[in-house]
């Protein structure tokens, strides 16, 4: 019998049965899960920290080679040579951090293991959204709505039209700026990323009403901005002043030269991590689902939604890590909690399943998945570009 | 010697805790401790831990650990225990071991002694798998288990098994003082081969006139009955004990008979005990379900084995937080306080305290209490 209305030729039994396959290999994962794993995330997370220490380090020693020194190596191009170097690493762990280390502690993958310094409800974050706010508006909201319109708020972000199915306004036009800047300023953008702020845009709520939270939130911010755009900077340019009645150079330089490093590996991370998670949901073939179509969701059904609306990007072993293995979208979207480590070999897994079922399995290079993402942004920019959803329609469309 | 000083509540921060506030602002989300332990995990604030300096085999199934802990750490008394963490399996576990060594010991080190028991997978595992160089996570030592610090006592211990580490440390304790007075000690053990720290027992014996020990082996000789505790056998071995202060520590049938042994005679303000509280909660056969305790709310209720907790609460009222009801998102983690609980997904059974519950996934197996 056929009664669900995903845009699968199965029948009510077959995705029962495959949702019960999926829960056979989730539980064989849990149960083998130990040292090895425990193993893997401390050494993430050691490697991560020692990155960031030693990038920072990397950036303050650049400052003795500028050519104001005067010394045989003192000169433009190894100074930023040098500075080059430390601000990838501490961009590189910039992005460890919230991909692979952060990201998935706050889905407790890691809980497991009780160990008190790496659990979900204590984990903060090397970003401005307050950890517990985020895991709200991603672990309950996104997870459990994936791709649902007007339920998961992930679908475009409240400010795109990645859908076909989300009807066209003229705001839309602008999207591949908002695109652009949300890409720039990802670690701002996702921070406020609030209901509370959105409704307060359209008039729905007083200032007052989300006063606390707004608080909280800078607090958050405030501690970001002030460890890379003014304790490090500041101890520099403080080191710096007495320098520089032997070496002509100003401290407010210096100052200005530490904080741009920051900026830098700040806006490498959200680069990256824009590209990543924009290639989660929003790829060519990647479908929506109507809240309707959902109704009665069993949790075999669920499963098919995961893999239905999610995306894998094929790569390397690095690649997956500092990607916090959001390549393996598809295998985290059916398996959240499940740690990040394991996603690799259940992925061949999952595939057979999907091949098995004739379900569709979305993965493809990094260039496919972030072009085809790119260019359906401009499409969907304007009017049209498949058919939309008007609120009573029965039938699920592939975007 | 170092003695145990009170936290002082009030007193002025000091220099490392004001200088770290400002370094925190550069460790940010993290504190400056996080990096300092790249470079010596014992110099850590954050949480205090410890290295494996040393192990040494006591028996075949028995390991002394010494271990040398943090700059944080704080001298302890003669008797006290410990909560370490220990990995297993890629699982933290906590337990508490007594402190084996005398707080004189003049290397900053402590041991325990720990003896695998029967089902204890992670005494198992200590006495198998840690090693020199590993670091475990430590709490500071507790109880107050421990020898007054001015009247003279004339002490009595009767221990048994691995109860004989709070015994061992009072008695180095005293020696160490040099006021080590009229002692008698009965330990318990199965077999001669199997007495935890005995060699040891038997050198201070030796060494020592004050000390007077009877080792008494539970499962070896002929009359295996007389080796049990008793009234008649602790007037025997130990006619004048009405008068001593008694420290006893062991597993609960010693405990259970010594109490009350002494209760009889009036004696029981004069009987100090340590109890090992188990950590587990044995899984009852027919876990359909029992009375579900919310800790934090003072809730009592009743929950099936089908029903999920998160329901269980929202019936009787309350309303925890929650999200997915699905067990993906994790809204619903709260803590085992006692009892057992049944993961609904895979069958899996909770007893342990501490262990995190999914409400809306688990159900009770049993009588549960959760910190909600
Ligand atoms: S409510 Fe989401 S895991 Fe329990």
């Amino acid at each position: 019998m056929k009664s669900h209305r995903y845009p699968v030729d199965l029948t009510d039994e077959q995705i029962e049965e495959f949702g019960r396959e999926l829960d056979a290999i989730r539980d064989e994962v849990f149960d083998a899960r130990g040292d090895s794993d425990r193993a893997y995330i401390l050494r993430v997370i050691k490697t991560q920290r020692s990155l960031a220490v030693i990038g920072r380090f990397i950036i303050y020693l650049s400052l003795f080679f500028i050519p104001a020194w005067g010394h045989a190596l003192a000169s433009w191009p190894v100074m930023l040579g040098i500075m080059a170097l430390g601000t990838v690493m501490l961009g590189v762990a910039k992005i460890l951090e919230n991909m692979e280390i952060a990201h998935n502690v706050l889905h407790a993958q890691w809980d497991w293991m009780k160990d008190p310094e790496i659990q979900s409800n204590t984990w903060e974050w090397d970003t401005m959204s307050p950890s517990d706010r985020w895991m709200h508006s991603h672990n309950v909201v996104h997870h459990t709505w994936t791709n649902v319109l007007e339920k998961d708020l992930d679908v475009g972000y409240g400010i795109m039209r990645v859908t076909p199915m989300q009807k066209w306004k003229p705001a839309y036009l602008l999207q591949p700026v908002y695109f652009i800047l949300l890409m720039l300023l990802f670690e701002e953008g996702v921070a406020l990323h609030e209901q509370a702020i959105d409704d307060h845009l359209k008039g729905k709520n007083k200032f007052a009403d989300f006063k606390p939270l707004m608080k909280r939130i800078g607090y958050k911010i405030w501690r970001q901005v002030a460890k890379d755009y003014i304790a490090w900077p500041l101890a520099a340019a403080l080191v710096a002043i007495p320098i520089s009645f032997y070496v002509p150079f100003s401290p407010l330089m210096v100052f200005a030269m530490v904080a741009g490093a920051n900026a830098i590996a700040n806006l490498m991370r959200n680069i990256w991590a824009f590209i990543i998670i924009f290639c989660g949901h929003f790829p060519a073939g990647a479908h929506n689902f109507t809240l309707e179509q959902i109704e009665g969701e069993t949790r075999a059904r669920w499963y098919l939604r995961q893999m239905l609306g999610s995306c894998n990007i094929e790569g390397g072993r690095l690649f997956h890590i500092l990607s916090g293995n959001l390549s393996h979208q598809i295998e985290h979207h059916l398996f959240p909690d499940m740690c990040s480590n394991r996603y690799k070999e259940v992925a061949p897994r999952v595939r057979a399943l999907a091949d098995r079922y004739g379900i569709p399995y979305n993965s493809a290079s990094l260039l496919r998945q972030f072009g085809t993402t790119w260019l359906k942004n401009l499409r969907l920019a304007f009017p049209g570009g498949g058919e939309p959803y008007d609120g009573n329609r029965q039938q699920a469309t592939q975007s | 010697m170092r003695q145990p000083s009170p936290p002082s509540p009030g007193s002025a921060p000091s220099i490392w805790s004001r200088l770290s506030t400002l370094t925190d602002y550069f460790a940010w989300p993290l504190r400056t401790s996080h990096y300092l332990e790249l470079v010596n995990p014992l110099w850590t604030t954050h949480k205090l831990q410890a290295r494996v300096v040393k192990v040494w085999d006591e028996t075949r199934d028995a390991r002394t650990l010494t271990l040398r802990p943090g700059l944080n750490w704080r001298g302890h008394r003669a008797g006290q225990h410990v909560r370490i963490g220990i990995p297993a399996n890629g699982k933290h576990y906590t337990r508490t071991y007594t402190i084996s060594s005398p707080p004189e010991r003049d290397d900053d080190c402590f041991t325990i002694t720990v003896k695998a028991i029967d089902k204890g997978t992670i005494s198992h595992h200590i006495v198998r798998n840690i090693k020199v160089g590993d670091y475990l996570p430590i709490g500071l030592p507790q109880g107050d288990f421990y020898l007054p610090d001015a009247q003279p006592v004339q002490p009595l211990f009767i221990t048994a098994g691995s109860g004989i580490t709070p015994a061992f440390s009072m008695l180095n304790s005293l020696i160490a003082q040099g006021r080590l007075p009229d002692t008698c000690h009965l330990h318990y053990a199965p077999h001669e081969f199997d007495v935890v720290l005995g060699k040891e027992l038997k050198a201070l014996a030796q060494k020592h006139d004050r000390y007077h020990l009877h080792l008494l082996y539970t499962r070896d000789g002929e009359d295996k009955r007389h080796a049990r505790f008793s009234t008649a056998q602790l007037d025997a071995l130990c006619p004048d004990w009405k008068e001593r202060d008694v420290y006893a520590c062991g597993p609960p049938a010693l405990l259970e008979a010594v109490e009350h042994c002494f209760e009889q005679a009036g004696r029981s303000r004069h009987l100090h005990i340590e109890r090992f509280r188990a950590p587990f909660t044995e899984i009852p056969a027919d876990a359909v379900g029992g009375r579900v305790r919310f800790a934090q709310s003072n809730v009592d209720t009743e929950g099936d084995s089908e029903t999920p907790l998160l329901k269980v609460a929202e019936a009787a009222g309350m309303n925890p937080p929650h999200g997915c009801r699905m067990g993906i998102c994790h809204t619903c983690n709260t803590t085992l306080k006692s009892g057992c609980v049944r993961d609904l997904r895979t069958g899996e059974i909770l007893n342990e305290a501490g262990s995190i519950v999914q409400t809306c996934i688990c159900a009770a197996a049993g009588d549960c209490e959760l910190d909600l």
